[in-house]
């Protein structure tokens, strides 16, 4: 995908060849590493991906409609999970992000693709995205000063799991 | 008062530089309208039909004297002058231009102050009794842990773009003076007889076009788990609310279409996963907040005063005023008194000057202890005022032009802005209350009609939450002409319910007939001291009706 964001251990960078395609319709053929709809993806996969004995050559989207759960079985065998914004107003995907760090225990690339733009991607960071699809029509580089959002979190948040009141005597 | 430390002033310095550079990119082009749209109205602006408008939160209703006098140089130096008073204890500035919208946030964060989530579909100011804390019939003070929730709801990643708007109220005394039941969750705040703090939580209530009252989800829930519940409610409802027509997008539908008992299970499944570990309250948490809402010095007062006695004897407008316009004080010796903004004339309801806030925050800081709440029904309120002074208070407060005696009564109107501002609205509703308000100016004949509320909407938003008043108009839109719709028998509180209409609709002119056709029927078939709502209750809709349709097809 192009206009990519990613965070890393030396905090957030653009990534220049990232070898993946969004692909929420199946191509026809494609020698691309897909990134299918969940329908798609469970079409596709061999009986050993879907027994988790082998990794899986494609990645899943998650759309809003489904649940973050579904993929619980297959966890161990994805190469990572694209959460879909349709649009920037649909909030689903931040409870999908939310669920896979802190009760699914999902640790690879979670990544926003769709309608994501620079200054929601503070808000997609907190619940645990770490890559940012930025939609194509948008400057990649513009986006990366949406990441940092703002210093001060009340509640919990996928990378801070105590609230603030538990921080707060910590200054 | 809650004083900011210095997480709450960093997150909203740091809001206003960030909506400054939304604001600016927008100007520029570089954001578009419809990318811009859910961030303003997370920052309390909306596009009326004139101009910008921008909705500044009051948490819980509470002010201090220098915060409204903040409030007043914003009136001034933005707006013409003056501020509405909204049901929600917000203010809506109605004449805003965008470019100056970041300066206004400013001088509101310097103050302690914020717009943020005062729109938009994410969780809105916390509201809850305008006499929080001191109340006569309040078991305990609401304020810290809805300080708390306030925290909590503020910026929250996750719940920033749920289907639609989430409105939280609490309320902790006898009478709920909050409207608890047409908000989408309300908490009832009390103690067991351990002295431990509960939450009786209701949830799915809300007015607009499908109006509903909310139902019991959970009893005697501890004040710990406040959060965690709130949350399992909101990730719920952000998961499986309707997205698909805004107006059913509220969590009110989904609570309806799955039914009481499935919604609270999954709640309940959602919470089992996060009641208990980190996000559970803490004692030294509460104490921290709490430490913020030690009750003022009040001194001590004499039984009787004689002064005030001799005034009350004396001065028969003064003990009008007191007897309405006054509520019962924890403190002996004390009242907490209400300030009318519905004087009729040419003042709209709700509406209020930034000179009258000036006098208002002097008062307060004069007589009480420099506080000041704002009401449900758009007025301000004064809680600490000593009955000793209360004359030479009550004379200040007629100078400054708000102390009609009507709280309570028909002419107590609340009134959303209308079609006069709101590009949403299909009719007026501020010259609709001023006729009202006028027809009935007789104070003899207002106090002899007693409590009655009186709520008109513009249209279906029902932001002038007329289903519950007990008498509710509605603007309507018929080929391209404003009528008004009747109901009657709705009412706030414990005792909520939702007014049933009357029949077909009327037109503005002939409104003030209708209610006082109205309030002959009840004059007529009250026992003793009835009160209309009680009346409507008992005699049904059908003489209401009569009355007013025979009288309409008489005079056509």
């Amino acid at each position: 995908m192009n206009n990519l964001i990613r965070l890393g251990g030396e905090g957030a960078k653009l990534v220049d060849a990232d070898p993946w395609m969004l692909a929420l319709t199946l191509p026809e053929d494609s020698t691309a590493l897909l990134i299918l709809s969940l329908s798609d993806w469970l079409a596709r996969q061999p009986e050993a991906v879907l027994r988790a004995e082998q990794i899986s050559a494609d990645a899943v989207c998650l759309q809003p409609d489904d649940e973050a759960e579904q993929l619980e079985p297959y966890l161990a065998v994805l190469p990572l999970i694209a959460v879909h914004f349709p649009t920037f107003r649909d909030g689903r995907g931040y409870s999908q992000a939310y669920l896979l760090r802190t009760r699914l225990g999902w640790q690879g690339e979670l990544r926003a693709v769709g309608d994501v733009l620079r200054d929601q991607l503070s808000h997609m960071r907190q619940c645990g995205f770490d890559a940012f699809a930025v939609r194509e029509d948008k400057s990649a580089e513009d986006a990366l000063k949406g990441l940092a959002g703002m210093s001060v979190l009340y509640g919990r948040s996928a990378i801070e799991p105590r609230p603030l009141f538990r921080r707060r005597d910590t200054l | 008062m809650y004083h900011y430390d210095e997480y709450d002033r960093a997150l909203v310095t740091e809001r206003v530089a960030q909506f400054r550079d939304q604001v600016a990119r927008r100007l520029s082009g570089e954001l578009s309208e419809e990318e811009f749209l859910p961030l303003r109205l997370q920052n309390g602006l909306y596009l009326q039909r004139h101009a910008y408008m921008l909705r500044v939160a009051i948490p819980y209703g509470t002010l201090s004297a220098n915060q409204l006098r903040t409030l007043a140089s914003i009136a001034r130096d933005f707006d013409r002058g003056y501020g509405h008073f909204t049901t929600r204890q917000n203010i809506q500035y109605n004449w805003i231009e965008l470019e100056r919208v970041p300066d206004i946030l400013e001088r509101l964060a310097q103050v302690d102050m914020h717009a943020i989530q005062t729109s938009g579909n994410c969780v809105r100011n916390i509201s809850t009794d305008a006499f929080a804390g001191v109340a006569a019939d309040e078991v305990l003070d609401p304020r810290p842990l809805a300080e708390i929730l306030r925290q909590w709801s503020t910026v929250n990643p996750e719940f920033l773009y749920l289907p639609r708007k989430f409105k939280i109220a609490l309320c902790s005394a006898t009478e709920d003076r909050a409207a608890v039941m047409m908000h989408d969750i309300g908490l009832y705040l009390y103690r067991d007889t351990n002295g431990e703090m509960l939450f009786d939580v209701m949830v799915g209530g809300g007015l607009g076009r499908t109006p509903i009252l909310s139902q019991p989800i959970r009893r005697a829930l501890p004040w710990r788990h406040l959060l965690s519940y709130v949350e399992a409610v909101l990730r719920v409802y952000n998961r499986h609310g309707r997205r698909d027509n805004k107006y059913k997008a509220r969590i009110k539908i989904l609570v309806k279409a799955l039914g009481i008992e499935a919604f609270a299970s999954e709640v309940d499944a959602e919470w089992e996963h996060i009641k208990d570990g980190l996000a559970e309250l803490t004692e030294a948490e509460f104490s921290r907040v709490a430490a913020n809402f030690v009750p003022p010095a009040y001194l001590p007062q004499p039984a009787t005063d004689l002064g005030y006695g001799t005034a009350l004897a004396q001065d028969a407008q003064f003990t009008r005023w007191v007897q309405r316009n006054t509520h019962a004080h924890k403190v002996p010796g004390y009242v907490s008194v209400t300030l009318s903004t519905k004087p009729g004339g040419d003042i709209p309801p709700g509406d209020v000057t930034a000179e009258q806030m000036e006098q208002v925050a002097d008062l307060a800081e004069r007589f009480g202890f420099g506080e000041v709440r704002v009401a449900h029904e758009q007025n301000l309120v004064l809680p600490d005022i000593a009955k000793a002074d209360l004359y030479c208070f009550w004379q200040a407060v007629c100078d400054a032009g708000l102390a009609t005696a009507n709280i309570g009564l028909l002419t107590d109107v609340i009134a959303c802005p209308g079609g006069d501002y709101c590009s949403l609205a299909n009719a007026k509703s501020i010259p609709v209350a001023q006729a009202i308000q006028h027809r009935f100016a007789d104070q003899t004949l207002l106090q002899d009609l007693g409590e009655i509320s009186l709520n008109i909407s513009g249209c279906m938003n029902a932001c002038g939450h007329h289903h519950i008043g007990n008498i509710g108009i509605l603007g309507v839109d018929k080929n391209g002409s404003e009528w008004y719709q009747f109901t009657i028998g709705g009412a706030q509180g414990k005792q909520s319910a939702l007014g049933k209409v009357i029949g077909p609709a009327f037109s503005a002119a002939e409104v003030p007939d209708v209610i006082a056709h109205l309030a002959d029927v009840y004059r007529e078939q009250r026992i003793e001291s009835e009160r209309f709502v009680d009346t409507v209750a008992r005699v049904g809709l059908e003489p209401f009706k009569a009355r007013v349709y025979q009288r309409e097809e008489a005079s056509a």
